[in-house]
């Protein structure tokens, strides 16, 4: 067992963790939480428009 | 005490700090892409050198590169972060003043720079070149950002975290680590100080650090931006929330390893440089896993590409993106960087991505912005972007065709021998040759400095309460 081993296993152990998080990520269990997530962009049009009022308001 | 409750109940957003950022963005970005015409003239015609020591090359050049880095980069990314993280969380700024102190603070340490360099007091440390009052003041701002943004996650009205902000709060810890690690010095007086480090390994922290400037500050941070305003301005979600997260763990994981191509055969042991080589070839994967997620975002909505120059911005600095993250791996293989290391063909690149990925995709993301800062329907003049529009397209192109082609010409004059073993060429042989691209790169560098006063006219008659915005083109309005 010597530094080398380490560096193998160091490298296999990468490999391992990116393939779980491939995994992690196109599980169909998390589909739909996703897609919540990814339109959080389009899900707050009413706060900017009172922050834009509010910002006429004060000028 | 009702307006206390009725923020509590209705609470907004802050739109100001925003704001001065987004306008300081303009401003750093004229000022910073004037000195690079500057010296970009310098190096076509040297006599414009008026023999001002505080005009030479030696010391503008880091002005110009810490004036589009880090004011004109540097606000785009507090103004769009700023932004997005709020409407992302629907979470108001968790302290306006500690915000205002972040705007305030970054101007002073831009304007320190503006002062310094010119002044000839620098630490001659690539990117990092300011000195040690400068660099204790960037940590405070750096870290009061940090506290902002952070602090405005953790109250985040809602479950997810969105995916852009993943890229922003990774940008700003990185950041954060970079800039402690790579300024570490011993002070000797007030304006001088000494690294900590020496030798070789000086030149690896150095280039640890620059390389992961490109990679957090002018990569990660811009993603983020691409991860919002994207899907914004193509009003639907980004291709595949999965891909953002796979492409966000794989850029974060790999990037922080690339550094070392900076140094193929120096000093540096050369399994770290193999390391650098091989770690910058893997980093294609990821870049191209975003930048295809970008792009695809708009299938389904490519006719929009017609009408809206703020996409077209967004779309083609993805397309730079995409072919300077394709440029880079190569020349970090050993055998092609022997041919471009030293040449004017790594500048040609730094510009591919600084004017076409970062400038664009910032420019492109303010245009969206400015009028909800200003409360208004659209831009001003619609048309006015679509010419802003193509004088980037087209100074960026020129300006990096001209040194692709002297940077070959230098790499390749350089390395020829003659059959008794001379050199064919001296160096200044070359640098003469190189006139014509020198000639190019002013044009295209002062088109696109010139598409910025486009923008700063733009925004100003948007920002007027007494002028209305020019009717949108018919194809548009007609959608």
């Amino acid at each position: 067992m010597d530094i080398n081993d380490l560096r193998g296993f160091s490298t296999v152990f990468l490999l391992v963790t990116f393939i779980g998080m491939c995994f992690w990520a196109y599980n169909s269990k998390r589909k739909k939480s996703f897609d919540e997530a990814a339109n959080l962009p389009f899900a707050d049009e009413e706060l900017n428009r009172r922050t834009m009022q509010e910002e006429d308001r004060n000028d | 005490m009702s307006e206390l409750n009725s923020a509590l109940e209705h609470p907004t957003y802050n739109y100001k700090v925003v704001r001065q950022f987004a306008i300081m963005t303009v401003v750093w970005g004229i000022v910073g892409m004037l000195v690079g015409v500057i010296i970009a003239a310098q190096l076509a015609w040297p006599q414009l050198n008026p023999g001002l020591e505080w005009l030479h090359f030696g010391r503008l050049r880091p002005l110009h590169t810490n004036a589009v880095i880090f004011a004109f980069g540097g606000c785009a990314l507090f103004a769009t972060s700023y932004y997005i993280v709020q409407r992302t969380t629907q979470a108001r700024l968790i302290s306006d003043k500690l915000a205002a102190f972040t705007f305030w603070g970054w101007q002073a340490v831009i304007v320190s720079a503006a002062i310094t360099l010119p002044l000839g007091l620098t630490s001659s440390k690539e990117y990092a070149e300011l000195e040690w009052p400068i660099d204790i003041l960037i940590t405070i701002v750096w870290v009061s950002y940090a506290v902002v943004f952070f602090g405005t996650l953790v109250k985040r009205k809602v479950k997810h975290i969105y995916v852009a902000n993943w890229f922003l709060g990774s940008f700003i810890i990185a950041v954060a680590i970079l800039h402690l690690l790579n300024s570490a010095a011993i002070p000797v007086s007030a304006f001088k100080s000494y690294s900590v480090y020496a030798g070789t390994v000086d030149a690896m922290v150095q280039w640890w650090y620059g390389h992961n400037a490109v990679g957090f500050f002018l990569t990660a941070g811009f993603l983020g931006m691409m991860y919002y305003f994207v899907p914004k301005q193509a009003e639907r979600p980004v291709y595949s929330y999965r891909l953002s997260i796979v492409h966000f763990w794989a850029l974060v994981a790999v990037y922080i390893w690339a550094g070392p191509h900076h140094l193929h055969y120096t000093a540096l042991p050369d399994w770290a440089q193999s390391l650098g080589m091989v770690m910058s070839l893997i980093l294609l994967a990821p870049s191209w896993g975003g930048m295809i997620n970008g792009m695809m975002t708009l299938s389904g909505a490519w006719h929009k590409l017609r009408t809206d120059p703020i996409l077209r911005f967004l779309v083609v600095s993805l397309s730079f993106y995409g072919m300077s993250t394709f440029e880079g791996p190569m020349m970090s293989i050993k055998t092609v960087n022997a041919l471009s290391h030293y040449t004017d063909w790594t500048i040609g690149h730094v510009h591919s991505g600084a004017l076409g990925w970062v400038a664009m995709i910032s420019i492109g993301s303010l245009y969206h912005l400015f009028p909800i800062l200003f409360g208004r329907e659209r831009m001003y003049s619609t048309d006015l972007i679509n010419v802003h529009f193509w004088m980037s397209t087209i100074g960026t192109v020129l300006y990096i065709a001209a040194l692709w082609v002297n940077g070959i010409m230098q790499g390749l004059m350089w390395r020829a021998y003659n059959q008794d073993g001379t050199l064919t060429y001296n160096f200044v042989e070359s640098v003469a040759a190189s006139y014509p691209g020198y000639v190019v790169r002013v044009l295209g560098g002062t088109i696109f400095f010139a598409g910025m006063l486009v923008m700063a006219y733009n925004v100003y008659m948007t920002a007027r309460k007494d002028v209305e915005a020019q009717p949108a083109p018919a194809a548009a309005s007609a959608a």
